[in-house]
């Protein structure tokens, strides 16, 4: 398990904290006139990318990049996925060209850990379903690090859809794995059906909770969810629970505003509350690419495995 | 290779078990009916003799639910490879779901596979649609089918949705002496779903399908039968509100069946952790409180049949992501062994559950469940209680390998199986 | 060597950069992680003793240049902190021990990812054998011939041999 990176909860606190470490070291390697290091000269890291999305998959690839290593991309359009190849012929084949680790993101919950179940390759989990999105929550933590020190003992707030999202539930793994107080706003129907073993509280007044926490973290929401009858509109779900202007004032002073992205702004975040001087919005985007080397450092360098 | 029927067989050595009761005995069969069973028997010159030393000698198993993918879907199994499944489980009788490709829902269907089945190393009886096409629209021939002798009805694989649509079907089946069978699953609270709603579906990030589905629809089914005076067999109940419901409409006097498989009383969904589609089925792996329910609703009595649910998928289908791989598992040659080994009952009970009392439901009794007596068609099963075997995939006589019991360590293996008097497995071997 | 023999290296090198250099202009000490850092900063408030200007001190991990083949992936002991650009300078590396020159060669590929020095120049407190590479210190506090095994232990109390513990 360890020669992949499929979920937070199998890197447990100190791996968690390995990586943020070494993170360090890549923040200070990108901010050089040239970011580049030659640690994985001679791999191969493949994106296979299954559902699209650009920002992420340019996150890894940079990462790749500025470790040396050579990278090839298999997006979503590509030939053999429209002709219906089966997603284990798909991965042989690529797996038989040489690669050593493959970063693979679907809309399917599960498909990393079945991938690494049929290759020698480290496989990545770059997002599966609603399941888990590991290296966000790590770029998360890290940001948070950045900024207030550490992340034990914060109170951090999930506000929005934490049902289907799977940056939630690698965020609440990551943060009460290193010790924060997690605290869920959002309303019954976006929150998962069972919340058995999750170290979490719940709230439905996102007004009461706003004054007390170190960190609020914004969840994209999806129209989508209008169909399904999760909530009636948009208007509704941004009055009940939107960072709205009036909420944003109501942040204690060094309190953090985050979000994944791509914003919806002025639905589930107000245009002002994304640009306060608090808003790391833009920190975690930077970060993202550091904490990607150093997930793929410590998965390649050397042939060697993680939180060993 | 040719049907090898001996005129004379002798099964020797073991303990007659059937719904008489228990006893030892020697079994004479002559021309596909038992002509003797007692104490020691002479076997005549040229007779064939199947050693049953320490061995149960019981009538054939009976399996009310088995999909056999033919004709359409003959890449995960035929007819010929599911009856030599059935029959390397102890089964001399199967009823064939009709989610075929072409459905079972007109008499010409209902022809082929009965005659596909003729040769067969299994009895194979087909179930019909209750709707054409298995929609949930309009009323399928089921006079017409139950002419040739159909007597379950089932749209397996879906429920009826339509409540007025089932109470018609019921009323109407009534004067055919049939029995409507129903997949309980009430698709506008399952829509979307593929594992059971819950802790684990919450983990894991795939979309639940609540037990109510199940339940809303159990309880319609009864409200139906008692408005219609119809019989309804509930198929593979899965959650401990369903068995609840049912054991008290037994109780109440409706005439309502209900079997379970051995799926759902020896695996939960925390199985699925590994996001291995082997594991996803309709309905779902459920929690451990439902397990338990089912156990004990078989400790009890409250239910009539184990079935199997024995549905072969290709490999490659069964390697897509979960939320695309179809439902489904293999169950014909390990259900025996998974009830001896996991139900804390005697062998009798788990035989009540696997043949004479599934026979009945099938309206099969007098040909297959027995009893072990002079006069009646030789369907029988030599099964040692002892004997330890291990799920081996790559040896299972399905043509498909989606088992979930792989590497798993039973005890109860089949020795012979006899239909009509014909040996078509020794020794854990199929003969054709 | 004991803690004075210590000293008087880290004098007498310091003499000698500035004699080779003519001076402190256009110089500036790297230390390599994590041995060779607080021996840097001793050279260089030696320097500035001696000199009266101070000379700049940079701090250089060279984990991710390393060619190692070992079974786990080397985690870096500190970040890099070389805040000056380099283009054009005399840069002056300085580690504790030299070995088999492994370490040296990755600083040098470090360095060239931050900018084009002058020249480069190795210091180091004990130079004891067994080079794999081409590579020679151009400062030495003390040449000490070990065995392969043997480890060298520097700290503020002096250089003490001893063995390796299996």
């Amino acid at each position: 398990m360890s020669r992949h990176l499929l979920s937070v909860g199998d890197l447990g606190a100190d791996g968690i904290d390995e990586i943020l470490r070494v993170t360090d070291s890549f923040v200070e390697v990108s901010s050089r006139a040239i970011p580049r290091v030659p640690a994985l000269r001679g791999k191969t890291v493949v994106s296979l990318f299954y559902e699209d999305s650009t920002r992420t998959r340019l996150s890894f690839e940079t990462a790749a990049k500025r470790l040396s290593a050579d990278t090839m991309t298999f997006g979503v359009s590509s030939s053999s996925v429209s002709k219906g190849e089966s997603l284990r012929d798909t991965v042989e084949t690529i797996e038989a060209m040489g690669v050593d680790a493959m970063v693979v993101r679907h809309s399917s919950a599960g498909v990393p850990r079945q991938i690494a179940g049929w290759v020698d390759a480290s496989v990545v989990n770059a997002g599966d379903g609603w399941h888990e999105h590991p290296t966000q929550a790590l770029l998360d933590c890290y940001t948070i690090r950045q900024r207030r020190g550490r992340v034990e003992g914060l109170r951090i707030a999930l506000v929005g859809d934490v049902a289907h999202s799977r940056v939630a539930r690698s965020d609440v793994a990551a943060f009460t794995l290193l010790g924060a107080d997690v605290t869920l706003v959002a309303p019954p129907t976006l929150l998962p059906p069972s919340l058995a073993g999750w170290p979490v509280t719940v709230s439905h007044d996102l007004d009461e909770v706003i004054p007390k926490v170190d960190v609020v973290y914004v969840l994209r929401i999806q129209k989508e969810r209008i169909t399904d009858a999760l909530f009636p509109s948009l208007r509704e779900y941004t009055a009940t629970y939107g960072l709205t202007r009036r909420r944003a004032a109501l942040l204690a002073d060094d309190a953090l505003v985050m979000h994944p992205g791509p914003m919806n702004r002025g639905v589930e975040i107000a245009a002002e509350a994304a640009d306060l001087p608090n808003a790391v919005i833009t920190d975690q985007v930077a970060n993202g690419v550091a904490v990607r080397m150093a997930v793929l450092y410590l998965l390649l360098g050397s042939g060697a495995s993680l939180a060993d | 290779m040719p049907i090898d029927r001996p005129s004379t067989l002798v099964i020797r050595g073991g303990t007659v078990v059937d719904a008489t009761g228990s006893r030892r005995a020697d079994v004479l069969v002559r021309d596909g009916v038992v002509a003797a069973v007692a104490e020691s028997v002479d076997a005549p010159a040229g007779a064939t003799v199947l050693d049953a030393g320490g061995a149960v000698v019981a009538p054939g198993l009976v399996d009310l639910h088995t999909h056999l993918r033919e004709p359409g879907r003959e890449e995960a199994e035929t007819v010929e490879t599911g009856a030599r499944a059935a029959a390397l489980g102890g089964f001399t009788a199967v009823v064939a779901m009709p989610n075929t490709d072409p459905p079972i829902d007109s008499a010409a269907v209902v022809r082929q596979v009965r005659d596909l089945g003729a040769t067969a190393v299994c009895d194979v009886r087909v179930a019909g649609a209750i709707t054409v096409a298995r929609a949930g629209e309009r009323l399928a021939p089921l006079a017409e089918m139950a002419a040739l002798g159909v007597r379950i009805f089932t749209d397996d694989g879906d429920g009826v949705q339509d409540s007025r649509l089932m109470r018609r079907a019921l009323e109407y089946a009534s004067a055919l002496g049939v029995t409507l069978a129903q997949h309980c699953e009430d698709e506008a609270l399952a829509a979307g779903g593929h594992m059971h709603e819950g802790e684990w579906s919450s983990r894991l990030g795939i979309p639940g399908i609540p037990a109510e589905a199940e339940e809303v629809m159990v309880m319609r089914d009864i409200a139906l039968s008692r408005l219609t005076g119809g019989c309804v067999h509930f198929q593979h109940l899965s959650t401990a509100g369903s068995l609840a419901l049912v054991a008290a409409a037994r109780a109440g006097g409706l005439p309502v069946t209900a079997e379970v498989t051995p799926h759902h009383f020896t695996l939960t969904a925390a199985d699925v952790a590994g996001y291995d589609p082997v594991f996803k089925v309709n309905p779902p792996l459920r929690g451990p409180e439902d397990v338990a329910a089912v156990r004990a609703a078989l400790a009890g009595g409250t239910v009539d049949a184990i079935a199997t649910d024995h549905a072969p998928h290709a490999q490659e289908a069964k390697e897509a992501p979960f939320d695309q791989a179809p439902p489904g598992m293999l169950g014909l040659e390990t259900a025996l062994a998974l009830a001896l080994t996991e139900l804390d009952l005697p062998v009798e009970r788990v035989l009540a559950y696997l043949s004479w009392q599934p026979a009945a439901v099938a309206g099969l009794t007098g040909q297959h469940g027995g009893p072990v007596a002079e006069g009646t068609p030789a369907n029988l099963v030599v099964l040692d209680p002892a004997e330890a075997w291990v799920v081996d995939p790559a040896r299972l006589a399905s043509r498909s390998r989606n088992t979930p019991y792989a590497n798993r360590k039973l005890t109860g293996r089949v020795r012979h199986t006899v239909l009509r008097g014909e040996p078509v497995v020794v020794d854990a071997e199929a003969r054709r | 060597m004991s803690a004075d023999d210590l000293r008087r290296a880290v004098t007498r090198i310091a003499h000698e950069v500035l004699e080779r250099n003519h001076g402190v202009e256009g110089v500036v000490l790297v230390g390599l992680q994590t041995g060779g850092v607080p021996l840097a900063r001793k050279l260089a408030a030696e320097i500035e003793r001696i000199e009266g200007t101070a000379v700049p001190v940079g701090t250089l991990d060279a984990t991710f240049y390393r060619d190692d083949i070992g079974l786990r992936p080397l985690l870096p002991e500190a970040v890099t902190d070389i805040s000056f650009d380099l283009d054009g300078l005399t840069v002056v590396l300085v580690d504790d021990v030299l070995f088999t020159g492994r370490t040296v060669r990755a600083a040098l590929n470090a360095l060239n990812d931050y900018g084009r020095p002058r020249a480069v120049q190795l210091a180091v407190l004990v130079d004891r054998g067994h080079r794999e590479l081409p590579i020679r210190p151009d400062y030495v506090g003390k040449n000490l011939p070990t065995a392969r095994d043997e480890l060298v232990d520097v700290s503020e109390s002096g250089v003490r041999l001893g063995t390796v513990r299996r």
